[in-house]
């Protein structure tokens, strides 16, 4: 059964809870929580937003808005939000140091909160000269973990930075980032430690291809109670074709690909397939693994597989996530509500009529 | 991320020549490596000069901070420009970070390395240049307070920079010391 959808929500934070919001709630319930990535437009069209949220419905139980992921300009992730806040959805709004200063950071807070984003993802960024504008400067005012902080201390002593007192505080459920995958190794279970104490209550990770990688830390963060102090989501995503995955292992800083990856993707008659394959059977892993909460999908440009990876998966155990209704009086809203539902349908479908299922 | 942009513009990226830090200033690179190398030797000698420092204090403070400023930024600059490559952040923080100065991180990161660390242990942003992270990492190993590496740093106050960061720490842990009432 899907949950109802109840405005009044967003005004109401749980007792224990630090946010209003469904991600929170789902977390918090013990449910294993499905998250995933909205490839942001280049695009001033609104709808564009709705139509690549409703790929998700029913399926993911918040959806991430990028803020200039790999240095590429795309539609701003507070812009993301306000339209996805629009039609009831759970956003994850990121923020990363890359491009704004303190003052910019915290108004947009303010802001986001305003409009009912109730998680935010504090990431360092990635540097300018992997995007499309390598030219930019580098503001990297904060870093991750003073973001964090300076969050943390908004929400939870009502104040800015420099003390001045806010007369509302934003209402958060804070994440960040991790990357269990990247040098230096028994550095990063540590840093995970660093970034609870700034105040991170979930972490999304880096794509996971290396499942004995992950245990590894994982192993780590468990002996540190790590996973009792924070939610972990595992970030797992579909490779295209062994051709893409080795361009995104020597180019994209970050994504640890093993050969074994890349040589049973060769081996696939159907090389997409394989890697959506890939993909379910990382979650099937992931999601056994103890001290793992859920799972973070970036299935870049592949956003429509989303259903059907969840699906086969067997993540949610039956589970179905929220869905919009929108709120009476807003045609663009009704618009695309009515087009998720049409792609709702064509993804289910296309998922029964698989030859992969069953 | 855009893999399909990112692709068009590697093979057309032109580097020029130099452009690599570790290239562009290689004997500062190869000092700035030997003293991470040596961190515990350096924390040492770190410690014993900020006690010669807290005893100036007095002197410090009769003259008047201000005054003793220049003359101690022009030393504090060069003993750290060789040794570290320093930035002048004006808030040191070496001893929490290895002896490795954060602030050659291109990110300019101070509490740890970014998730876009190279398989190798080299920088996401400069691929020659060894992560300053990877490095503050063994460096923290081989010192003694090296667990200072974990404590969360606030972000860096921009409108200290270009300042002593010894008289700053001087008079700051004179004042520590005033408080808890032992003699200055
Ligand atoms: S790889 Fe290391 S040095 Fe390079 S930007 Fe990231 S943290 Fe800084």
């Amino acid at each position: 059964m899907p949950e109802a959808f109840d405005p009044e929500d967003f005004s109401f934070v749980p007792e224990g809870h630090s946010s209003a919001g469904r991600l929170e709630r789902v977390l918090r319930r013990g449910e294993f929580a499905v998250t995933a990535e909205l490839n942001p437009p280049d695009s001033a069209d609104p709808n564009k937003v709705y139509e690549r949220g409703a790929v998700f419905d029913g399926w993911v139980d918040a959806i991430n808005a990028t803020d200039g992921s790999g240095a590429n300009c795309h539609m701003s992730s507070v812009g993301i939000c306000a339209l996805l806040t629009r039609v009831g959805y759970a956003p994850v709004m990121q923020i990363s140091c890359r491009d704004r200063n303190r003052i910019a950071i915290q108004g947009d807070v303010l802001g986001a909160a305003a409009m009912g984003v109730a998680n935010i993802l504090c990431l360092t960024g990635d540097g300018v000269q992997a995007g499309d504008q390598p030219g930019a400067k580098a503001v990297f005012d904060f870093d991750c973990m003073s973001l964090l902080a300076a969050i943390a201390t908004m929400r939870d002593e009502g104040r800015f930075m420099s003390g001045r007192p806010i007369t509302e505080p934003p209402r958060l459920f804070l994440g960040a980032a991790i990357n269990p995958f990247a040098p230096p190794h028994d550095f990063r279970p540590l840093r995970l430690k660093k970034k609870i104490e700034a105040g991170a209550q979930f972490v999304q990770s880096q794509y996971c291809f290396d499942v004995a990688m992950l245990e590894t830390y994982m192993a780590r963060v468990r002996d540190l109670g790590l996973d009792e102090r924070c939610f972990i989501l595992v970030g797992v995503g579909p490779l295209a074709s062994a051709r893409a995955a080795r361009w995104i292992r020597t180019n994209v800083p970050g994504i640890h690909i093993p050969d074994a990856i890349i040589e049973r993707l060769e081996g696939a008659r159907d090389q997409s397939r394989e890697g959506a394959n890939i993909c379910i059977e990382t979650m099937q892993q992931v999601k056994e693994m103890p001290g793992v909460s859920g799972v973070h999908v970036m299935a870049y440009r592949q956003e429509e597989l989303v259903a059907e990876i969840v699906a086969k998966s067997g993540v949610l155990k039956g589970r179905r996530p929220w869905k919009p209704e929108p709120r009476p009086g807003d045609a663009a809203v009704i618009e695309a509500a009515a087009e998720t539902q049409r792609i709702l349908e064509r993804a289910q479908s296309a998922q029964t009529h698989s030859p992969h299922t069953g | 991320m855009s893999f399909k942009r990112l692709r068009k513009k590697s093979s057309l990226t032109y580097r020029p020549a130099g452009t690599s830090p570790v290239r562009r200033g290689s004997l500062r690179f190869t000092v700035r490596a030997w003293s991470v190398r040596h961190a515990r030797a350096l924390e040492w000698l770190y410690r014993r000069f900020a006690g010669v420092l807290l005893k100036l204090h007095g002197l410090f403070a009769r003259i008047g901070y201000q005054r003793v400023e220049r003359p101690v930024l022009a030393v504090e600059k060069r003993v750290k420009g060789v040794l570290f490559d320093c930035r002048m952040c004006g808030q040191c923080v070496l001893s929490d970070t290895g002896m490795s100065c954060p602030m050659n991180c291109p990110k300019s990161l101070r509490n740890g390395p970014c998730g876009g660390v190279r398989a190798n242990g080299h920088c996401e942003v400069e691929p020659d240049m060894p992560c300053v992270w990877v490095e503050a990492w063994k460096g923290s190993r081989a010192m003694r307070d090296g667990d200072a590496i974990l404590r969360v740093q606030p972000a860096l106050d921009q409108s200290l920079r270009g300042s002593s960061a010894w008289l700053r720490a001087t008079a700051m842990s004179a004042a520590a010391k005033a408080s808890s009432g032992g003699p200055v």
